[in-house]
Order: structure tokens, then C-alpha cells, then sequence
């Protein structure tokens, strides 16, 4: 896939993004990382995924009443994810700050592609944002993930079980299928995006140590230091 | 009418399985004030006294997002690639819910404005051509467009006497081009014919002088959409709206 439009990466900030399966447990990780980060005193922005204002009364309006199809979910979630992109992400960068993603542009390309919307026109609509300089992919087997979200019996949502796709109506099994496909996706996505693969199956805090530790081995902190106030 | 092959300008649509319809689409292109709904008032008109049934689109139309769009743009919220992707997604959700259900039944769909404008208003904003056409590349190609074209002067005139202003993003006044809402008017509006002008050698409108009178554009459209639906281009009676009527 030919990049269309290359983003400048005319800032200093850093951007790190986690992905991975729901249920992977990516935002508990990133999460600590921004405790981590804010308590050592760095400049630090969290963003997650469909969160933007501008656009949450659509979307929700969009779930709520099953508007969306594969086309229009796609290019809502674009909307939002550009929203933040230019009003955060991009300013924050060129800022100087170092900028948490829970979820990036691989989330709406392995979701939309399961959708059956073209995978080559997803990847250039996202072709404006930049991409992470780390990107944790928090791998764990399917059941496990499974297991980990199913146990509690939750109330599944319309389109976070896959539901619109028409393949059951068994919101459990629909989910099952559903991220049994998503998973194919990120498998795919890998090595083409050079995911940094951490393995969720292990102990929160023993996958939280080697993602502090890939950090500071990829980014030079001390030159995110809040600066004092004068 | 027989059924027609309706391809896409690139990408086909997941939602759309088998994409052969029994209607026409035709698309206006053209400023506000260049007169496109008093054009397609007529149209309507013209074909639903012939038995065609008729349906319309536009933009900001969409069940979806128009109400939520038209929030953001009474703010200074929106940025240049979410403003894009936010009319994209309003284009789409009609097209699926609307546009094409309209022309599988075999209605005769008429646009007030259809993806070259959003394109045109993209560009000229500072979009990369190629992401704006991988944008809209599962759009369905039109049986016909017609570009209003105006000259700025009269776009002018026009909508002073409509509105006695001039709309704030129809001034491009986001892009900076001048504190002076009248120059920036015409600056922006002159830059949206340039990217229509460019689209023109590429996609074959049929440009249309909107200067001209009301019932001489109608007669020319009836003409051309008339032979593609094979009524034929009697000499009819256009009865123009009284409150258009003296222009």
C-alpha cells in the first residue's frame, strides 16, 4: 500500500499507542504507564478511542439506533479519531509532549476490514496521522481474552459484539466470531506496522516492567521533563 | 427503464451487493446562489408530470449526522480533515440509506450537490488530491453533472438578496484568505471554480452559464436529461415560481 499523503514529522514529542484484542488488558497497562510517567514528573497526554465531543452525539445516536453500516462506522470513527488528531495529538507532539494512545488507527483498520469495508481505502483514509514510535501490541491467545470479558456474562453492545454483521444472533457467539477475526487482523498487521509484542498473559506487573523498560530504552526521558515553572 | 450498470468511481461498497439499478441519478453542481434548487423545483416538477418519481439529496441531509454537523460548523471547533471526513460520512449514510434503495426502486434521484463539491471545497482547503479521491471513490458515478457556474459578481448579488449576508464557511473565512468577509468571498469562490475547472477535464461536466435566465437553464436541462430518459423535449410551459420570477 502506497502512503498518499506522508504526515511531517516536524515535532518532538513522542507517540506511544497500545492495541490489542478487548480484554487484552491494554488500557490497565497503558494506564500505569501514565501514572508512571506523570509521577516521574514528564509531560504527558492520554487520549482513547472514540472520544472525540465533536462527534460522540453521532455516534452514539448512529449505535443506538443501528444507523451505522460498515461504511458509515468507518468513516465516523475517522471523523472522530481526525478530530483528536488535529486538536491533540498533533499540537501535543509539536509540543514536546509524549502522547498515550488506548487504541490508534490499527484499531479502525482491523475492525473496518473485518467489516468487509476495502482495506486499501481504510489505510488511506488514515494516511494524514502519523505513526506511533512505539506500538504495543498486548498479544494473547483468543480464549484467554475470551475468558477474560465472557466470564462476567456483561451485557455484550450491538457493535462491540459484532452483532451488525448478521452472523448469529447470539451476541456471545457473534463477539467470539467477531474477535476471532480481529485477531487475524492484528496477527496480519505485525510485523507490517513493527508492532512491539507483549505477551498479556503474563502478570500485570511483570508485562508493566518490560514496557517501562522498552520505553526508556526507545525514548530519552529526561528531554520530556515537565519544565519548571519560573 | 432498463437496468443500468451504476459503477463506483473506484471502490465498490461492502453494503451494496449488486450494484445494477433501474433509476437515473443526476447530480447540480454549483455555489449557493447559483441557483441549483429553483433549477431542480423545476426538474420535479417536470418529471413527476411525466410519471418519473423523483428524489432528492443534498448535503447535510443525512439522518446520521446533519443535525450534529451543522452544531459543529456554529462553532470554531472544526479542523480541515475532520470537517472532510464528517461531510464524508453524512454523503455516505445517504447514499446507502437513501440513494441507493431510491434508484434500485427506479426513482430519478436529483442531487443538490454531490461529491464534487466536497472534493472542490476539500482542495481547495489545502487536501491532498489523492486522499480526497480515495475518499470518495465508493461513491456511485452519476448518470450526468451539471456545474452551475456563476461569475463571483453575481454570486454576490445573489446572496445579498437572499440572505443579506454571506455564510461564514461559503466565505472560506477559515482559511485566512482575508479579514475582509467580501474579499474573502470572492477569493474562496474563485478558488472553488479553479478546482471545479480541473475536475471538469476530468470527469466531463456539462457546464451549465447560470447567468442565464431561469427558463432558459431549465430548457437545456429538460433537454439533456429528456434525452436520457427518452421524453422528448416538446416545447412545454415552464412555469417559474413567482417569487423567482423576477429575475
Amino acid at each position: 500500500m502506497a502512503s498518499v499523503v506522508s504526515p511531517k514529522r516536524n515535532y518532538t514529542g513522542k507517540l506511544i499507542a497500545v492495541e490489542g484484542l478487548d480484554g487484552s488488558g491494554k488500557s490497565t497497562q497503558i494506564y500505569l504507564v501514565k501514572r508512571w510517567l506523570e509521577l516521574e514528573g514528564y509531560r504527558v497526554f492520554f487520549t482513547e478511542w472514540n472520544s472525540s465531543i465533536l462527534v460522540k452525539k453521532s455516534t452514539s445516536k448512529g449505535k443506538k439506533r443501528q444507523l451505522l453500516t460498515p461504511t458509515t462506522f468507518s468513516l465516523i470513527h475517522a471523523t472522530d479519531f481526525a478530530d483528536r488528531y488535529e486538536r491533540q495529538i498533533l499540537p501535543l507532539l509539536r509540543a514536546g509532549y509524549i502522547v498515550l494512545a488506548d487504541r490508534y488507527i490499527f484499531t479502525a483498520l482491523a475492525r473496518d476490514a473485518v467489516r468487509g469495508v476495502d482495506r486499501d481505502w481504510v489505510e488511506q483514509l488514515y494516511d494524514f496521522a502519523v505513526h506511533p514510535d512505539i506500538t504495543f501490541y498486548f498479544r494473547v491467545p483468543l480464549e484467554v481474552s475470551l475468558k477474560r470479558i465472557l466470564e462476567g456474562r456483561p451485557a455484550l453492545k450491538y457493535h462491540e459484539a459484532g452483532l451488525d454483521m448478521g452472523w448469529t444472533s447470539d451476541p456471545y457467539e457473534s463477539f467470539r466470531m467477531f474477535q476471532g477475526k480481529v485477531f487475524e487482523q492484528y496477527e496480519s498487521m505485525r510485523e507490517r506496522f513493527g508492532f512491539t509484542v507483549v505477551d498479556a498473559s503474563e502478570e500485570i506487573h511483570v508485562q508493566q516492567a518490560k514496557v517501562r523498560d522498552l520505553i526508556r530504552g526507545k525514548i530519552d526521558l529526561p528531554a520530556y521533563r515537565r519544565r519548571p515553572c519560573r | 427503464m432498463p437496468l443500468k450498470d451504476k459503477p463506483f468511481f473506484g471502490r465498490s461498497l461492502p453494503e451494496v451487493r449488486d450494484p445494477k439499478f433501474a433509476g437515473r441519478l443526476f447530480a447540480i453542481e454549483g455555489a449557493d446562489g447559483s441557483g441549483r434548487s429553483t433549477q431542480i423545483g423545476l426538474l420535479s416538477q417536470w418529471l413527476e408530470a411525466n410519471g418519473y418519481a423523483v428524489k432528492h439529496m443534498g448535503l447535510r441531509r443525512s439522518n446520521l449526522v446533519s443535525e450534529e454537523l451543522e452544531e459543529a460548523k456554529q462553532g470554531n471547533v472544526l479542523t480541515n480533515t475532520t470537517m472532510s471526513l464528517f461531510y464524508a460520512t453524512d454523503f455516505f449514510d445517504q447514499l446507502i440509506h437513501e440513494i441507493i434503495p431510491a434508484l434500485r426502486a427506479g426513482f430519478i434521484v436529483l442531487a443538490d450537490r454531490y461529491i464534487y463539491t466536497l472534493m472542490a471545497r476539500d482542495l481547495a482547503r489545502g487536501a491532498d488530491r489523492v486522499w480526497t479521491r480515495n475518499l470518495y471513490s465508493p461513491a456511485i458515478i452519476p448518470d450526468a453533472v451539471f456545474y452551475f457556474r456563476v461569475s463571483a459578481a453575481q454570486l454576490v448579488d445573489r446572496n445579498f438578496q437572499k440572505n443579506s449576508t454571506l455564510d461564514y464557511w461559503e466565505s472560506g473565512m477559515d482559511l485566512g484568505l482575508s479579514r475582509d468577509m467580501f474579499s474573502s468571498f470572492v477569493k474562496f469562490q474563485r478558488m472553488l471554480q479553479l478546482e471545479f475547472q480541473k475536475m471538469q477535464k476530468e470527469f466531463g461536466f456539462d457546464i451549465i452559464n447560470a447567468n442565464l435566465r431561469i427558463d432558459t437553464i431549465q430548457r437545456e436541462l429538460r433537454k439533456k436529461i429528456g434525452a436520457q430518459l427518452g421524453i422528448g423535449a416538446a416545447a412545454q410551459v415552464i412555469a417559474l415560481p413567482p417569487a423567482e420570477s423576477g429575475r
